[in-house]
């Protein structure tokens, strides 16, 4: 791999950007590999690439039924935090803050993490009470989070309208100020670019079509639509699919997967700060660097693998956008889109092993994943390489629905599931 | 947005006068409290959730207020079929696209399976 430097630029300008390597090779893939990972979206390149270059394992396919990152990871709001309540939520997600924040330096690409700082809202006694409960939560966990009036928040975010008789007042809010957003594609061709330089292959339209196990249940490899390839460790990382996949070797999961959709504004000059989340109303919105105001709407209410989503849940998002940010109720909206989301009943994700063998699963991180992208792949990396979870992920069971030691940040999050 | 054909009040009608209200054909057994833990897992927390023909339930919540339930491609969004609470399952559709994950293993429901509250996850970023 030929190393992304301000000299790299100036050379390729005198001579006509002939230069440039692909970013990833793409190779006929081998008949066995040590460790396949099902999905190449941020989660399972991330994998891939703590696994070459924290284990030592290279010997890796990363198998991906469509293109890499065309998932999930091309189709989310792009928003980073770690204020959740629980313990267990707090450890993963701020380790995952803690890579994002020199991640780029890591990968030599630049993914655009910009800590712009994310605001959370509260229209009413019930959030401030819950939000408080975070504020003081996350600060107990060491993670920053601080209360705002909504003067202070109007001065951290002006397009913010905090009038006293507006439909959903502001009373008060919150701010992570290590929050914020990066660039959702280029952490997919990040991870790749640098798993694909420590020998990992990437292979792209090919999906699996079965998982084999051997007489004693143990994995054995995947069929897929370019014939077997075997490997005995599999790690499933396929978000909406993950339950799918899960099926071909007998493993019947909880989880439910839902139509989960954005929307991109046309795009204008700097205007919007910060990301601001709105639970009670339902709202999302940052602004990218290209200029495009980033919307994130709700899921439908029905499982579906449609990749799309009814309209009325993007117009239920609009109306509460447009009443909290007044001066956007002009602007024109460019794009919608729907992604798959494989929703637990606790709402917090399983990254552990299974009941088979040398399977394991890195799924159900539902509406919010992106925001884990490295910390997810860190320590699955190390529970694939050392057949047991990292401490971090420890609790992130699938037994823990048989045991009842749930992760409950469905009732407890603070996002409005 | 989808449109919904409710049973009872035998006239298609939008999304937004329903509530979907999970997997359909779940049994709870009548001694919940005896059952072992797995048994209460299988029951409560696993899902089939089929990509293709699904069996799911549906409340028409701001119509006649009734549950019944629906069979669906969870691929297209197409209903194949609405059919009142109590109704035995219908034969899979011979035109649905191929049912990938649905492999029912469940026992066969009870008459009249009681409401349960469900919750339908919000979205975050």
């Amino acid at each position: 791999m030929r190393r992304y430097s301000v000299f790299a630029i100036a050379r390729e300008a005198m001579r006509g950007h002939k230069g440039w390597d692909e970013q990833w090779s793409s190779p006929e893939p081998r008949p066995e590999y040590d460790v396949i990972i099902v999905g190449a979206g941020g989660h399972g390149l991330a994998t891939a690439y703590y696994l070459a270059k924290n284990h030592g394992i290279t010997n890796i396919a990363v198998l991906e039924k469509g293109w890499l990152g065309g998932g999930n990871t091309g189709r989310n709001t792009t928003i980073i935090r770690s204020n959740y309540l629980y313990d267990e939520s707090a450890g993963i997600y701020d380790h995952a803050v803690k890579l994002w924040d020199g991640l780029s330096q890591d990968l030599n690409y630049n993914v655009m993490y910009s800590p712009r700082g994310v605001m959370m809202l509260a229209h009413n006694v019930h959030d401030v009470q819950v939000l408080k409960r975070h504020v003081h939560a996350n600060r107990l966990n060491g993670i920053d989070n601080e209360w705002m009036t909504p003067e202070q928040a109007k001065a951290f975010c002006p397009p913010l309208n905090i009038a006293k008789d507006a439909r959903y007042p502001v009373v008060g809010a919150t701010l992570q100020r290590r929050g914020g957003t990066a660039r959702h594609d280029a952490v997919a061709w990040g991870y790749a670019r640098a798993a694909s330089a420590r020998g990992v292959h990437i292979i792209q339209n090919c999906e699996v079509t079965g998982v084999k196990r051997a007489a004693n249940g143990a994995v054995m490899g995947v069929d897929t639509t370019r014939g077997f390839i075997g490997a005995k460790k599999v790690g499933v990382v396929a978000a909406g699919h993950s339950s799918v996949i899960m099926q071909m070797a007998d493993v019947r999961m909880p989880l439910e997967s839902y139509p989960l959709q954005a929307l991109v504004s046309e795009p204008v000059k700097p205007i919007f700060p910060c990301v601001v989340m709105s639970n009670t109303v339902h709202a999302y919105i940052s602004q990218s660097d290209k200029g495009e105001l980033v919307i994130g709407a709700g899921t439908d209410q029905y499982i579906s693998y449609s990749q799309t989503g009814g309209l009325h849940i993007l117009t239920h998002t609009l109306d509460a956008i447009c009443e909290m940010f007044p001066m956007f109720t002009r602007m024109k909206m460019l794009r919608s889109w729907g992604g798959i989301v494989d929703v637990t009943p606790d709402r917090s994700p399983i990254l552990a092993k299974t009941p088979v063998p040398g399977l394991y699963v890195n799924c159900g991180w539902g509406t919010g994943g992106f925001k884990a992208t490295p910390g997810s792949g860190h320590v699955f990396a190390h529970t694939i390489a050392h057949d047991e979870p990292h401490k971090i992920n420890a609790g992130y069971t699938l037994e823990r629905f048989r045991t009842g030691r749930l992760i409950d940040e469905a009732a407890a999050a603070a996002v409005a599931h | 947005m989808l449109l919904i054909r409710c049973p009872y009040c035998e006239e298609e009608r939008p999304e937004l006068e329903f509530r979907n209200a999970g997997e359909a054909h779940v049994a709870r057994s009548p001694a919940i409290a005896g059952i072992s833990d797995a048994d209460f897992e299988a029951f409560f927390f696993i899902r089939s959730n089929p990509k293709g023909v699904i069996h799911e339930r549906w409340r028409h919540i701001h119509g006649c207020g009734r549950f019944f339930n629906a069979q669906r491609d969870s691929v297209t969004d197409k209903f194949f079929k609405t059919y009142k609470a109590g109704e035995k399952k219908p034969p899979l559709p011979k035109a649905a696209t191929a049912p990938v994950a649905s492999a029912d293993v469940r026992p066969a429901e009870p008459s009249g399976e009681p409401p349960r509250r469900r919750t339908t996850p919000k979205g975050d970023a």
